[in-house]
C-alpha cells in the first residue's frame, strides 16, 4: 500500500467509540490548541448516528475520533467556537437529522431530498435606509454552473454576501454506495468534472488501501502527472477567465489558448481531456509509447516557454496590479479560522499542501515546491496558480525523463478488507480532496463521505468581497474558483 | 515596454484556429465506438455487465451514445475485442434512435440537416446555456466552443448572457429536482422560435445519474430536444458539427 496523498486506515475495532461529551471535549481541546479539521461526517442507521471526526496533527498524521449519538439527543455545536465546523455541522445535520444543539445557522448546505424547501431559508437581511439587495441567479451569465448569490450593500459596496448552493445537487453520495465498489471510477470522475483526476486518485488509493493493491514507483509517477496536468489546465482557466473579467483579453485569450495545449496533451495520454480513465484502481489507463512521449515532451517545453511571455505582460500590466491588488482580500487569520484549503490557503499564507513533506509516493520521490503568498488578494490567489503552474511544468518535465516507463498492466484488487474505514486525501487543484470509505461486515461499502475543498472555501469568497465594490464580485469569484457540483455532490 | 511584452504575447500566440472544424480530428480523442461483426462467445454478457450506464445490449451488439460515458469498461472486458473507440468526433443526432451504434454497420457521421431549422438559425443562432447538475467538464467543453481553437462565432453562432436574447436552450447535466425551476423559468424568457440542445450523455439520458436520488428528469411540454450531443463530456468538435450539421452550414 502506497500512495502520493495521505492515506490512513483504521480497523472500526481498533477505533473507539466514545461517550459523546469526552469526544467533544477531545474534539474541541485538539482543534483549540491547533490541531486542523479534515473532515466530519455522520452515518445514521435509525435512531443512532455515528460521527466521525478527522484532524490533522501539526506532523501531519491523521487522528480519527468516533462517537454515538441518537437523532433527538446528538450533540451541543462547536461552531461557536470553531467557525470551521460551521459547514461540517450542517451537513451533518441535514444528511442525518441529528440534533446539533445551540448551533447559529443550520442553514442546508444543498438541500438535498425534498425538504426542508429553499424558500423555508430566507436570505439575511439588513434594514436601514441606504441598504439594497442584490440577487443574481441561480443562473448566471455565462456557460457555468448555478448557485445563488445575495448581496446586501451600502451603495456599491458589499457589507454581507450570503451564498446559497445545492442547485447541483444529484445525489452523488447515495449513488456511490449503489454501485459495485471497485468499479465506481466512472461516477467519481463526475464529482467535479474538473477534478477528475484527484477524486479517482483518491477513490483509487482507498479502494487499494482495502484491497491491499501494491502500486509500482512508475504508477504513481504516472498517477502524479496527469494530476499536475490538470492542475496546469485548471489554473489556465481560472487565469484565462481572471483576464476575461477584468476585461485583460491578450490574458483570456493566451492563457486559454495554452489551457488547450495542457488538456490535449492529457488527451494523447488517456483519450480524456479531462483525465478521464487515467486512474484506475489498481493501476492507470494511459500509455506513453516512444513516440508519444515525444509529443509529450515537445509540448511541455511550448507550455514552459510561451506561459512566462503572457504571465510576464499580466503580472506587470497596470490594469491587472490595478484590479487585483489589494481587492478582495483574505487574512491568514481568517483563512485559518474558516479552515481554508488550497490555493485560497496558502495565497493567505497559511501553508497547507498535501504534496509538501510527504514520506512516500511520487512527491517523496520528486519533492514539489510550494507557491505561498502572504496578500490574500486576487492578486495573491492568481500569483500562487501561475507558481504553482511553473512548479507543475517542471516537476512534470523530470518524472517523464526519469520514468517514461508506464507499461505496467492494472493489479487486481483481493475483496476489500471488513470493517475498516479509509481516509484518502489528494491535493487537487483547488485544494484537498477528502475520501472516506467505510466497509461492513463483508467488505461491502457501508458509507461513502465524498468532500471537495469547494465546501469549505465558498465561505473564504464569501468573507472576501465584504467591504469590496460589488463590481470587484467577478474578480474575486473568479480568483477563488470553486466547484458547485463539488460542494453540491 | 507593456507595448513591447503585449507584442511578444501576440507573437507567441500566433494563429491557432482550426480552419475547417469539419474536417478536424482531434488526436487521442476516446471518440466514436465501433463494433465489430466477430461473433459474441455464447453466453458472454461482459460488456453488458461491466457498463456503468447500461448503455449497451446484446443480439445484436448495440450501444446506445446517449447513455455511454466513453469509460472503455466494455472494451476492456470484451474476450473477442468487438468493441472499440475511434477518434472521431462526429456524434450529434437530431433523433434519440439515430445515436445508437449497432454492430457491423459503418457509423452515419453526420447529423441530418433540418431544412425549417436552417431556415431559420441557419445565418444566426444563438445560445444560452444552462447547467443542471452538469459537472463542469460539458460546461468547461462548450465554453471552449467559443475560445481562439474552435471560434464557433465566425458561423454566427454565439453564447448570450440572457434566455431573452437565446434561439436556443443548451442544456447540460442530468436535470436536478433543485433546478427544475429555474430551467422552466429560462425556458419560458426565451421567445419563439426556440429550441432544445442537451449535451452530455446526463443531459440525454440522465447518464450515470439515471434515477438518483437528487435527479428529476419531467421537462415541461415543449421541451424535448431538438439535438443531442452525446459525450462525457463531448468533445468541443462534437457540439460543433453536430450544430453546423444541423442547420446545415456548409
Amino acid at each position: 500500500m502506497s500512495t502520493s496523498g495521505i492515506l490512513h486506515r483504521v480497523a472500526l475495532g481498533e477505533l473507539p467509540l466514545l461517550e459523546t461529551k469526552p469526544w467533544r471535549d477531545a474534539l474541541r481541546k485538539n482543534l483549540l490548541e491547533g490541531k486542523r479539521l479534515v473532515t466530519l461526517f455522520g452515518r445514521r442507521t435509525d435512531e443512532r448516528v455515528w460521527i466521525t471526526a478527522v484532524l490533522q496533527a501539526p506532523d501531519r498524521s491523521l487522528l480519527v475520533s468516533r462517537t454515538e449519538v441518537t437523532v433527538a439527543v446528538g450533540y451541543h455545536e462547536l461552531t461557536t467556537d470553531i467557525a470551521a465546523l460551521h459547514c461540517f455541522e450542517r451537513e451533518l445535520h441535514e444528511q442525518t437529522g441529528v440534533r446539533v444543539a445551540a448551533h447559529p445557522w443550520l442553514k442546508p448546505i444543498r438541500y438535498e431530498g425534498n425538504a426542508p424547501a429553499m424558500s423555508e431559508f430566507p436570505f439575511y437581511k439588513i434594514e436601514g435606509k441606504e441598504v439594497h439587495e442584490v440577487a443574481v441567479g441561480p443562473i448566471h451569465a455565462g456557460v457555468i454552473e448555478p448557485g445563488s448569490f445575495r448581496f446586501m450593500c451600502l451603495g456599491e459596496q458589499v457589507h454581507h454576501l450570503e451564498i446559497q448552493l445545492g442547485y447541483q445537487h444529484r445525489g452523488v453520495e447515495r449513488r456511490l454506495l449503489e454501485g459495485p465498489p471497485t468499479r465506481l471510477s466512472p461516477l467519481v470522475e463526475t464529482i467535479a468534472g474538473d477534478t477528475s483526476v484527484a477524486h479517482a486518485w483518491a477513490y483509487a488509493a482507498a479502494v487499494e488501501s482495502l484491497g491491499e493493491s501494491e502500486l509500482d514507483t512508475e504508477v504513481e509517477m504516472a498517477r502524479a502527472v496527469a494530476l499536475e496536468l490538470e492542475r496546469v489546465a485548471m489554473h489556465l482557466s481560472t487565469l484565462s477567465g481572471m483576464a476575461a473579467d477584468i476585461g485583460f483579453l491578450q490574458g483570456a485569450s493566451t492563457y486559454g489558448r495554452l489551457r488547450t495545449t495542457a488538456i490535449n496533451t492529457t488527451m494523447r495520454l488517456c483519450g480524456s481531456r479531462f483525465g478521464r480513465g487515467a486512474i484506475r484502481p489498481g493501476g492507470i489507463g494511459m500509455k506513453l509509447p516512444a513516440d508519444l512521449l515525444i509529443d509529450l515532451r515537445a509540448n511541455l517545453e511550448l507550455l514552459r516557454r510561451d506561459l512566462p511571455i503572457i504571465n510576464e505582460c499580466f503580472l506587470a500590466s497596470q490594469t491587472v496590479q490595478h484590479r487585483l491588488r489589494e481587492v478582495g482580500v483574505l487574512t491568514a487569520r481568517q483563512a485559518a479560522e474558516l479552515g481554508l484549503v488550497g490555493v485560497p490557503a496558502r495565497a493567505s499564507g497559511l501553508p497547507l499542501d498535501v504534496r509538501i513533506g510527504m514520506k512516500e509516493g511520487a512527491y517523496k520521490v520528486l519533492p514539489i515546491g510550494m507557491a505561498s503568498s502572504s496578500h490574500g488578494d486576487c492578486w495573491a490567489r492568481a500569483r500562487v496558480r501561475i507558481d504553482e503552474m511553473d512548479a507543475s511544468l517542471e516537476w512534470i518535465s523530470t518524472v517523464i525523463a526519469l520514468f517514461p516507463n508506464w507499461n505496467h498492466p492494472r493489479k487486481p484488487l483481493r475483496a476489500l478488507v471488513p470493517n475498516h474505514l479509509v481516509v484518502s486525501v489528494v491535493e487537487g487543484f483547488r485544494g484537498e480532496v477528502v475520501h472516506c470509505l467505510e466497509t461492513g461486515e463483508a467488505g461491502e461499502l457501508v458509507h461513502y463521505k465524498v468532500q471537495d475543498p469547494s465546501l469549505r472555501n465558498w465561505m473564504g469568497l464569501a468573507i472576501a468581497v465584504r467591504e469590496n465594490e460589488i463590481s470587484d464580485f467577478p474578480i474575486c469569484n473568479k480568483s477563488f474558483d470553486l466547484s458547485y457540483c463539488g460542494n453540491d455532490l | 515596454m507593456s507595448a513591447f511584452k503585449s507584442l511578444r504575447v501576440r507573437l507567441s500566440q500566433g494563429t491557432q484556429y482550426i480552419t475547417d472544424l469539419r474536417k478536424a480530428v482531434p488526436s487521442g480523442f476516446r471518440g466514436r465506438p465501433a463494433i465489430g461483426s466477430a461473433p459474441c462467445p455464447v453466453d458472454c454478457s461482459a460488456c453488458v455487465d461491466a457498463c456503468p450506464t447500461a448503455a449497451i445490449r446484446l443480439a445484436p451488439v448495440a450501444l446506445d451514445l446517449g447513455r455511454c460515458v466513453f469509460c472503455s469498461a466494455c472494451v476492456e472486458v470484451c474476450p473477442k475485442d468487438k468493441i472499440a473507440f475511434t477518434t472521431e468526433p462526429k456524434m450529434g443526432a437530431a433523433a434519440r434512435d439515430d445515436l445508437v451504434v449497432l454492430e457491423g454497420k459503418s457509423p452515419a457521421t453526420a447529423v441530418k440537416a433540418s431544412a425549417a431549422f436552417a431556415k431559420i438559425f441557419g445565418r444566426s443562432l444563438k445560445l444560452r446555456q444552462v447547467s443542471a447538475g452538469g459537472c463542469n467538464a460539458c460546461e468547461l467543453e462548450l465554453n471552449a466552443v467559443a475560445n481562439v481553437n474552435f471560434d464557433l462565432q465566425r458561423f454566427g453562432i454565439e453564447w448570450v448572457a440572457s434566455p431573452r436574447h437565446a434561439d436556443a436552450l443548451v442544456l447540460t447535466g442530468p436535470l436536478t429536482r433543485n433546478m427544475q425551476d429555474a430551467v422552466r423559468l429560462a425556458w419560458d424568457a426565451m421567445p419563439e422560435p426556440r429550441f432544445v440542445v442537451a449535451v452530455g450523455a446526463c443531459a440525454i439520458s440522465g447518464g450515470l445519474y439515471d434515477g438518483a436520488s437528487g435527479v428529476a428528469r419531467e421537462l415541461p411540454g415543449g421541451m424535448g430536444p431538438a439535438l443531442l450531443v452525446p459525450g462525457c463530456p463531448p468533445h468541443p468538435l462534437t457540439f460543433v458539427n453536430a450544430i453546423l450539421g444541423f442547420l446545415g452550414v456548409e
